[in-house]
């Protein structure tokens, strides 16, 4: 069955449409700035995006290739130095919604994006935590998005960056974090969400075209099916146009490969 | 006292081999040229500090000059892996690094805590994280005041913190804007610096909160236009994203870095040869 959307523009909307109107929303690396950027233009003109370099209430007619770029600061409300996002505004539970990418989750929703195999001498040497730690434990929930793959989803991380619920139950409580932690994952084929007791993920919402056998082949665990699944609803047009029409936008301005 | 001198001459006396330098800039105003200059001066043995080591940090480890890494983040933004970087840490090519590694907030606090004069700084952060496991700077703190669980950092202070600005005037007054990152906690916090600009004016005519590191708190400033390339300078020159793009596929193989080194930056005299050499022109700043 061929859909009129891709996998990748599903995630993207699916993500954007769990952006409410208004709320703060600290911004991420990679995918969680195109989906929070495609909410600004739908339903959400009001959603204030927080960039970890300093920028605060951004507007980007782009989609930024880094998390510094000059847009950024250019439409910001404010740009504070770095430091100051980290303690003023995140740490101080100024920040409704951490949006975070990563690498691996586990699940209960840990993130590793540091290595995979020993610390020491790692098979692959990932990017590092960022700001993913302060960010999964200050902001008032956090949202997650990543592509569906098993070498993503793992029964087992080789390291933790990021605490989402630990392994489970009260662990993330006793830690005494401020923020709720993990409340959604969203990946091109389904939504997960914490079960509320065992806080284990569990999918609550299918893609559609997607069949429960493709997510299960893709989770490196048993994945468990949440007892009411929904279908996620498809996209509709103007969501793909404002999707498209921003990708568009984007690879028109940050051009071509230079300087080789 | 700033003095307005040659990059090459600023380098050559401030920066020394085993020295701990801080080159900071968050995707904005990366000193790309300074990290270019310590390269062809051959530098060995520096202990690199930065939040988010990127393509510069990239080919100073890829030239063998680093020995050790402090940092929280150290990918190609929007791209990808730095290739060079993995190569050292998975294969210890063309030597091993040492890994010293934080949080953003981690590593942020530990520059504030350097500026203030602290031997430490303290943040409500790294709860749960294998980070502290790994890293013997971050250590746990109980408030003194209601037993809450606090995280300690041990307080940056490098030997040369190296950044690049818009404008400095003609005493060395410093002005920047846009993403100021850690740049003037990293300046603050060294014994030396380093700032380079991309020009010398008679008069900053900057507001009263601007942005501004007094010149005597900076020890050279050196004017390099194009500086920051390929990163940006606001108010000069946009991004040039398209570098960070080719930047993959020239660092992914040992060879093709290094003989884009030998003819980019080994081969050149200065950042106006680079420039030449890499053919590079500075993208004008988008303003719509």
């Amino acid at each position: 069955m061929s859909l009129p959307w891709t996998p990748e523009e599903m995630m993207a909307i699916a993500a954007a449409r769990l952006l409410p109107d208004g709320r703060t929303c600290f911004v991420g690396i990679g995918l969680p700035g195109t989906a929070a950027n495609l909410a600004r233009r739908l339903h959400a003109p009001d959603l204030v995006l927080i960039y970890e370099s300093g920028p605060i209430g951004a507007r980007p007619p782009v989609l930024p290739l880094s998390i510094g770029d000059g847009d950024l600061a250019r439409t910001a409300d404010t740009v504070v130095p770095t430091h100051e996002i980290f303690r003023y505004w995140l740490q101080n539970g100024r920040i409704d919604i951490g949006f975070l990418g990563t690498a691996q989750i586990d699940r209960f929703a840990n993130l590793n994006t540091t290595v995979i195999g020993d610390y020491r001498s790692p098979r692959v040497r990932l990017p590092g935590a960022g700001g993913a730690p302060e960010i999964a434990a200050h902001a008032g929930e956090t949202l997650v998005i990543l592509r569906h793959r098993r070498r993503a989803f793992v029964a087992r991380l080789d390291f933790v960056t990021t605490v989402g619920y630990l392994d489970g139950g009260d662990a993330r409580e006793r830690l005494g974090l401020r923020g709720r932690g993990p409340t959604r994952i969203v990946t091109d084929l389904c939504i997960l969400e914490p079960e509320p007791e065992s806080r284990e993920l569990v999918v609550t919402s299918v893609h559609p075209g997607v069949a429960r056998e493709d997510i299960e082949a893709n989770t490196g665990w048993p994945v468990r099916f949440a007892p009411a699944v929904t279908t996620t609803p498809e996209p509709r047009p103007e969501e793909l146009e404002a999707l498209r029409e921003l990708r568009a936008r984007t690879e028109a301005a940050h051009g071509r490969p230079s300087g080789e | 006292m700033a003095e307005i001198v040659g990059l090459r001459e600023a380098v050559a006396a401030l920066v020394r081999d085993g020295d701990t330098v801080a080159m900071e800039g968050f995707t904005h105003l990366i000193p790309h040229a300074a990290g270019h200059e310590i390269i062809r001066q051959g530098r060995r043995d520096l202990t690199l500090v930065r939040m988010t080591p990127d393509l510069v940090y990239d080919q100073l480890i890829g030239m063998g000059c680093a020995r050790r890494l402090v940092f929280a983040w150290g990918g190609n933004p929007g791209v990808g892996s730095l290739h060079r970087f993995r190569d050292a840490v998975e294969h210890g090519w063309p030597r091993s690094l040492e890994l010293v590694e934080h949080s953003h907030a981690g590593l942020a606090n530990a520059y504030v805590a350097g500026a203030s004069g602290l031997p430490f700084a303290v943040l409500d952060g790294y709860h749960g994280s294998d980070l502290p496991v790994h890293n013997p700077d971050i250590r746990p703190l109980t408030c003194p005041f209601t037993g809450r669980r606090l995280a300690a950092v041990r307080a940056i202070r490098p030997d040369v913190a190296i950044v690049h600005a818009q404008r400095a005037d003609r005493r060395g007054n410093v002005h920047l804007w846009g993403i100021v990152g850690v740049q003037k906690e990293a300046v603050l916090a060294a014994a030396r610096s380093i700032v380079t600009v991309e020009e010398i004016v008679d008069e900053l005519d900057a507001p009263p909160n601007a942005c501004i590191l007094p010149h005597w708190t900076v020890t050279a400033v050196c004017p390099v236009p194009g500086g920051a390339h390929p990163s940006y300078a606001q108010g000069y020159y946009d991004r040039d994203n398209g570098f960070y793009l080719a930047w993959d596929g020239i660092s992914r193989d040992r060879e093709r870095f290094r003989a884009w080194m030998e003819r980019c930056v080994l081969g050149t005299e200065d950042h106006a040869g680079y420039l030449r050499a890499a053919g590079i022109t500075l993208p004008p700043e988008r303003t719509s």
